[in-house]
């Protein structure tokens, strides 16, 4: 039996507008969860029902072996995480990470047990004594986050916590959430809009659209196979790129049949005919003088450890991830290899993957 | 007010030649903007010192540094909305420090959006072209709309009223603003900052290619090291009111100048270890070893090593004497074509990028290799104190009983 199950899960607001459709989710004990989406894809209000701060409008949600899906916030094992704050200069570190629990009311002897938990855990036994003002900027993320997980329940519930961050803090603070929860496997969703924070982080991503999941599976079943055009975009920095045409059988082999050339691909023979969408991930995109697609480079994107270039083909844009050093006139013309066992398909009318 | 400037910046009388002027511009090989020794101060604070620059007739400057580097306060002093202490700002050959805005035929775009809320799309594009004093012929009006509109791919919302607008929708018609004008010089204060990661992506190129198609110079201020590798022609690198480096993209985050340039550009950012001379190879604190020493110089150094630039030896190569000792393997960040890893090497925590392996695990042993070729190596006395980051955001006081539940008593 799964540690936390969302089952038909529905929130429709009382104007009318639906924002969580139906959601199907069985989360174990200790998995961290992602939830990934565009803004207004429905993930935070899946978030908040989860929270108990809104209400299904239908479906049940089960934590362990209740039902709590109408019961108050109070009557869940959840917790909060909204963000991350500096801490408080005029406390100690034990203070500053006590300071949840004793607004809490927790009682005093509780209190010191569970700080030196996590103190012991996250390695920050030496500096409990410590001010904040004595510490290193890491020390001070980590004692936040210490002070943000301290009340240990059965489930954290996090909402874009690093989204106010700068971007070198928020990946530190991304590294010590990740070593914190498999410290501790506590049970975690984490709500972003940021594809890489998902990658890193995640267990599992559900990415979200339109108030429906998309697709859940691991980072990687996300990334190499996407269930459908939307995932295939979203996921991936950049998105997978694109190719109209055609699946056609040749001779028993499946052919990609597009502008641009034709590509043999893999597809199941019942697949083999109609419109569709070749997509490729840009490291999976090669020179190569033999390849079947024909372009020209149009402009080129320096990104540090390699470079994406764009290539204008008959067929659309596409980019290709190239090794560091190597860089290419604008205008020139190049032949694409593409690599085949990366080669994803999709049905042109239902957008779903082949 | 912000959209009030905005239609300062743009009031130049506009004789329809904009594009034809910035075309000859293009082929003198004198740079168009230059900037040379400016000074400014607001209130107590030097926001820009010494400060020299140039952009070409056909390039794309980007202006890099991290929140209260000055970035904003150059941009307002080269549109002409700040007046500088000292220095000079020359556009085209001529000296327009003492010009004002609207005599300088800038463009400026804001962060924030600035467009006006209630009216259409088509409003607020033909705006600058209505301003008092402009002639611009109907006809003419209704072109130059048409041809930005197409160009931004925001003809099908042109009826639309602006707050119906996505925010990428929003940036799109306010950067349409700035061009129907064709100014002779874009600037650029963190446009794309406030969009969604997905869009700022596209919208990256789309600037690019545009600003290109316009043969129009650009100054494209930014905090996100990303957006100015991948935009620039040229980086320059801004911190506390001076610059840093300049140099193409290439330059300045393979050979940064100093430490502080080095944190700027990379993530996850680059490692640096402080290392000395022993036996022909620079040691780290601890006693590693970690890569071959020239005989001469300091014997004590801070040693740059991107994430990408260090390799995995196979395990076997652990026999070899002088090959890599081992690091434990704390993190793993699984994302798109590399994986991330965050060691601990040498007694100090090291992030290494490789290309994408699904079989190493946290608590693995693995022996990295600097790509010596690729180290840069700094004086011990440039360590920076802090890394060049905000802090943690102050806890709100609305929410002083953090995180004590919204309802009381409750777990939440």
């Amino acid at each position: 039996m799964s540690f936390l199950v969302l089952d038909g899960l529905r929130k429709t607001y009382g104007d009318g507008t639906p924002a969580v459709r139906g959601i199907d989710l069985s989360i174990e004990e200790g998995e961290l969860i992602v939830l990934l989406g565009p803004s207004g894809c429905g993930k935070t209000t899946t978030l908040r029902m989860i929270a108990g701060l809104e209400l299904p409008t239908g479906g049940l949600i089960r934590l362990g072996r209740t039902d709590v899906t109408s019961l108050r916030p109070s009557q869940r094992d959840v917790g909060m995480v909204f963000q991350f704050y500096a801490l408080y200069p005029h406390l100690t570190v034990r203070e500053n990470i006590a300071f949840p629990l004793r607004a809490a009311r927790v009682s005093p002897s509780e209190i010191r047990s569970r700080v030196d938990g996590v103190a012991a855990r996250m390695d920050l036994g030496k500096l409990l004594s410590s001010y904040p003002k004595e510490l290193s900027g890491g020390d001070q993320q980590k004692v936040s986050l210490a002070r943000a997980i301290v009340r240990r329940p059965a489930v954290y519930l996090m909402d874009e916590p690093l989204g106010t961050l700068d971007a070198d803090q928020r990946l530190a603070m991304r590294e010590l959430i990740r070593a914190e929860q498999i410290a501790s496997k506590v049970t975690t969703i984490y709500v972003t809009h940021d594809q890489e924070e998902a990658m890193s982080l995640a267990d599992r991503i559900v990415v979200m659209e339109g108030g429906r999941i998309r697709q859940a599976g691991t980072p990687a079943d996300v990334y190499d196979a996407p269930a459908d055009l939307f995932v295939a975009a979203f996921v991936g920095s950049p998105g997978m790129n694109f190719i109209p045409g055609q699946v056609a059988d040749r001779s028993g082999k499946a052919m990609f049949v597009s502008d641009a050339g034709q590509i043999p691909i893999d597809v199941p023979p019942v697949a083999r005919c109609g419109r569709a969408t070749l997509g490729i991930r840009c490291e999976h995109i090669h020179e190569g003088a033999d390849g079947p697609l024909f372009g020209r480079v149009v402009t080129e994107e320096y990104v540090g450890n390699a470079s994406h270039v764009h290539v204008q083909t008959p067929a659309g844009r596409v980019i290709m991830r190239a090794a560091n050093g190597s860089a290419r006139a604008r205008g020139s013309e190049l032949r694409l290899r593409l690599d085949p066992a990366q080669i994803s398909v999709f049905d042109a009318a239902t957008e779903k993957r082949l | 007010m912000r959209s009030g400037a905005l239609a300062g910046a743009s009031g130049a009388a506009d004789d329809g030649t904009g594009a034809s002027s910035a075309a000859a511009f293009a082929s003198v090989a004198a740079p168009f903007l230059g900037v040379r020794g400016l000074s400014k101060r607001l209130g107590r604070t030097q926001a820009l010192l010494d400060i020299s620059l140039e952009a070409h007739a056909d390039e794309l400057l980007v202006v890099l540094g991290p929140t209260g580097a000055g970035k904003t306060t150059l941009m307002r002093t080269i549109a002409g909305l700040e007046r500088p202490d000292a220095g000079s700002i020359a556009m085209a050959g001529q000296d327009v420090t003492s010009m004002d805005p609207a005599e300088r035929d800038v463009a400026l775009v804001f962060q924030n959006f600035s467009l006006y809320p209630r009216w259409t799309v088509r409003r607020n594009l033909e705006f600058p072209l209505r301003a008092p004093g402009r002639r611009v012929s109907e006809k003419e009006i209704q072109r130059r709309v048409g041809w930005a509109a197409e160009l931004l791919k925001i003809s099908r919302l042109l009826d639309r009223e602006a707050s119906r607008l996505s925010g990428g929708e929003m940036q799109r018609v306010a950067i349409g603003r700035a061009i129907v004008r064709r100014p002779r010089l874009f600037l650029m204060d963190e446009p794309l900052t406030n969009l969604d990661a997905k869009l700022r992506e596209a919208l990256r190129v789309e600037l690019v290619e545009l600003r290109r198609d316009l043969k129009t110079p650009m100054v494209f201020v930014t905090h996100d090291q990303a957006e100015a590798l991948s935009m620039a022609d040229r980086i320059v690198v801004l911190s506390e009111g001076r610059i840093l480096q300049t140099g193409t993209p290439r330059e300045v985050y393979e050979r940064p100048h100093s430490p502080v340039v080095a944190l700027q550009l990379g993530q996850p950012a680059i490692n640096l270890l402080r290392v000395r001379r022993s036996e022909g190879q620079w040691v780290a604190s601890e006693g590693t070893p970690l890569m071959a020493a020239e005989s001469a110089g300091p014997s004590e150094r801070l040693l740059g090593i991107r994430p990408e630039d260090i390799a995995l030896a196979r395990p076997e190569a652990q026999g070899d004497a002088a090959g890599p000792s081992g690091a434990v393997v704390e993190i793993v960040e699984y994302i798109g074509p590399t994986t991330t890893l965050l060691c601990t090497w040498a007694g100090a925590p090291v992030h290494i990028v490789v290309p994408r392996r699904g079989t190493i695990r946290p608590g693995d042993r693995v022996f990295p290799r600097i790509d010596a070729a690729r180290a840069v190596l700094f004086g011990v006395d440039s360590e920076p104190v802090r890394r060049p980051s905000r802090g943690l955001p102050r806890l709100p006081s609305s929410l002083a009983s953090f995180p004590a539940p919204p309802s009381k008593g409750g777990s939440v």
